[in-house]
């Protein structure tokens, strides 16, 4: 994985040392709050409802134990011994004081991390699949490109007050695991005659106006990859709305310009920009490669485990097939049943970055899902990593379960929210378990928003719930038929929205209709949805309205 | 019909992030049953510029909705409520002030 070289640390180490100063001025009362609010924003450092939140990026969900450990160093000497990782493969704390940030941000510098751009209209963290340079079913690894693109953004003069915030994402499989479709640009590695290039999306988005991306172009040389993406931004930075942030994310600006038009500015602005990069960036995408060099795989040792029923459940929910025929890809889930989704307290990390040092090839993931991923484990090694798991209380089998839920922090901690997320997560998780429910549904996603801003995903869950504001009171909206992989769709709104406490019953409703209506135990939920569409589900969730239509 | 006017200042402490309530002894005060209601428009909003004006105190001070209750003030909407009591999944903020 990428290691910092002096530049970098350089370059973190006076940024760092700029923020301090700037800290100390707010607290002098040299700055104003107006003055300072952009400065923190900068920095990763929010205000929520009960406190400061610092958010910390996790380039393309990508941690080394040392990271790992780092954070949970955060989470125990200046947290309340937690953090919770985030949908953007991002970790928020949700306690620092403001006097300690410039502490933890030099914590984290020890370490390689940093929280610049994890806020502000420009370039976010880039997100990637969470098992790249694992997957079985990968054409390269995409992490050397999300780094290179890394790099370009953090700190580009051009793009530092774009019309609004700019999201990349990238996979290296046909079979999408990092929702590209919902991002401001979405990349897709592709191999055609034996070439590698990418299928570049764009105007992808959830928030208040889902959007799925549209293609821009099919099939992008490598060679031209960076000028392209630097030829959408400053487009984008152009013409982009700004006098209505509602309306000034690239999904608005690609539906009110053009598919075509797009198209046509981004080739004439991409002359110019090649010819300004010289091919610097394709040498530095050499070097960058060199970092993610695939581990000394062992080969020798390809035992099979030998499988308790447990261990046996554990594989066959949580481990995913590997490029390498003697390693798994182990997904940790952080959503045990009735736990917070997405937390993970300082010593579960401490654990985990164990693990993944005596296990791993000293390799961490985090998932959008919000969960953690040892993407580099041997076969032989699956009972004993279980074990340990199990004795930390990590070794919940239920990955693409009903309970591996997708949250926001909802109204719990969020400013922005007007619903809690995180107890309907709770919940749904514990009844469905509690019923005997939860293995029978089978692959389920749920996604859950505390807002109309999305960051629970809730558009592109087969399952979508929305927490709204309804005269005071908290009220759940449900939609179905979404998806978030390569077959990305927004779901379709089902109806009027129900009262938390009407919300869970509304749920094992339609569940059961579903395993009435699916075409044998093996049909997912969402194959049964398009196959039946909306009115069978419609009508389980809203029986009364179903007896009203008949009585009238 | 017009409502009765009942408001609340609140705000976040600079230093803590902590929630902060405008208290009757002209201070920021940490429980909401400490804090003063104001009961018309032009003592209220002269509460707020004056909040504005201690920026080297506290961050983002506005006017809530009150209610009366047994135990005093309280806030009138939901999302306020989570702000006094903290977050529903762990007994932090708030709750953690009042067990300590």
């Amino acid at each position: 994985m990428y290691r910092y070289t002096e530049f970098d640390e350089n370059f973190l180490r006076a940024r760092n040392a700029q923020f301090r100063a700037q800290v100390a001025r707010r607290l002098s009362g040299e700055l104003t709050e107006d003055e300072f609010k952009p400065l923190r924003l900068m920095n990763g450092l929010y205000l929520q409802l009960h406190a400061y939140m610092l958010r910390v990026a996790i380039p393309y969900g990508t941690l080394n134990s040392a990271q790992m450990r780092g954070l949970a160093r955060v989470a125990r000497q200046w947290d309340k011994g937690y953090g919770h990782f985030t949908t953007r493969q991002n970790i928020q704390f949700n306690w620092p004081k403001l006097e300690d940030v410039p502490d933890i941000l030099d914590a984290l510098a020890e370490v390689g991390l940093h929280a610049i751009q994890t806020s502000g209209n420009t370039v976010r963290n880039v997100t990637a699949d969470h098992f790249a340079g694992a997957a079985a079913d990968e054409i390269a690894d995409p992490r050397p490109v999300a780094e290179l693109i890394r790099q370009w953004s953090t700190d580009h003069p051009e793009f530092q007050f774009l019309p609004r915030k700019f999201k990349i994402a990238v996979t290296g499989s046909p079979n999408d695991r990092a929702v590209t479709a919902a991002h401001d640009i979405g990349l897709r590695i592709v191999a055609r005659d034996g070439e590698i290039g990418y299928q570049v999306l764009v105007g992808g988005g959830l928030g208040r106006t889902p959007m799925i991306g549209k293609v821009l172009v099919e099939f992008l040389p490598e060679t031209d990859l960076l000028p392209y993406i630097e030829a959408i931004v400053a487009v984008y930075n152009l013409i982009g709305r700004r006098d209505n942030k509602y309306k000034a994310r690239i999904k608005i600006t690609l539906h009110e310009t053009g598919l075509d038009e797009i198209k046509r500015l981004v080739e004439e602005e991409l002359i110019a920009r090649r010819a300004a990069f010289k091919g610097v960036d394709q040498r530095l995408l050499e070097e960058i490669r060199g970092h993610f060099a695939p581990p000394d795989f062992n080969t020798g040792g390809n035992s099979a485990p030998t499988l308790s029923p447990a261990l046996r459940a554990f594989i066959d929910s949580n481990v995913t097939a590997h490029r390498h025929t003697n390693y798994a890809i182990v997904t940790v889930s952080m959503k045990s049943h009735g736990a917070t989704p997405g937390d993970a307290t300082a010593t579960q990390m401490e654990v985990l970055a164990d693990l993944a040092e005596t296990y791993g090839h000293d390799e961490l993931r985090i998932s959008h899902e919000q969960n953690v991923i040892l993407p580099y484990i041997p076969r032989s090694a699956l009972s004993d990593l279980y074990q340990r798991l199990k004795a930390a209380g990590l070794a919940t089998a239920n990955i693409g379960k009903i309970s591996d839920i997708i949250a926001c922090p909802g109204m719990d901690y969020c400013a922005l929210a007007t619903a809690r997320s995180i107890p309907i997560a709770k919940e749904i998780a514990t009844h469905f378990r509690d019923i005997g429910l939860e293995e029978e549904i089978g692959a389920l996603k749920i996604k859950i928003s505390g807002c109309i801003n999305a960051c629970g995903h809730h558009h592109v869950g087969h399952i979508g719930i929305l927490g709204l504001d309804r005269a005071g009171v908290e009220n759940y909206q449900i939609t179905l038929g979404g998806d978030h992989n390569e077959a990305a769709a927004i779901g379709e709104r089902a109806g009027p929205g129900f009262s938390a406490d009407a919300l869970i019953p509304a749920l094992e409703r339609l569940l059961r209709a579903y395993l009435t209506l699916r075409d044998g135990v093996d049909e997912p939920f969402i194959t049964t949805y398009r196959r039946v569409g909306l009115d069978p589900f419609k009508a389980a969730l809203y029986p009364q309205e179903g007896a009203q239509d008949v009585a009238a | 019909m017009s409502r009765d006017y009942s408001k609340i200042l609140t705000a976040n402490d600079l230093r803590l992030g902590d929630v902060v309530y405008w208290a009757a002894d002209q201070r920021w005060a940490q429980a909401i049953t400490d804090a003063v209601v104001f009961s018309d428009i032009a003592t209220a909003e002269a509460a707020l510029a004056t909040a504005f004006a201690q920026s080297d105190l506290v961050v983002g001070p506005y006017l809530i909705d009150a209610i009366t209750t047994e135990t005093g003030p309280a806030p009138a909407h939901f999302r306020e409520a989570f702000r006094m009591r903290g977050p529903s999944n762990y007994p932090h903020g708030k709750q953690e002030q009042a067990q300590g």
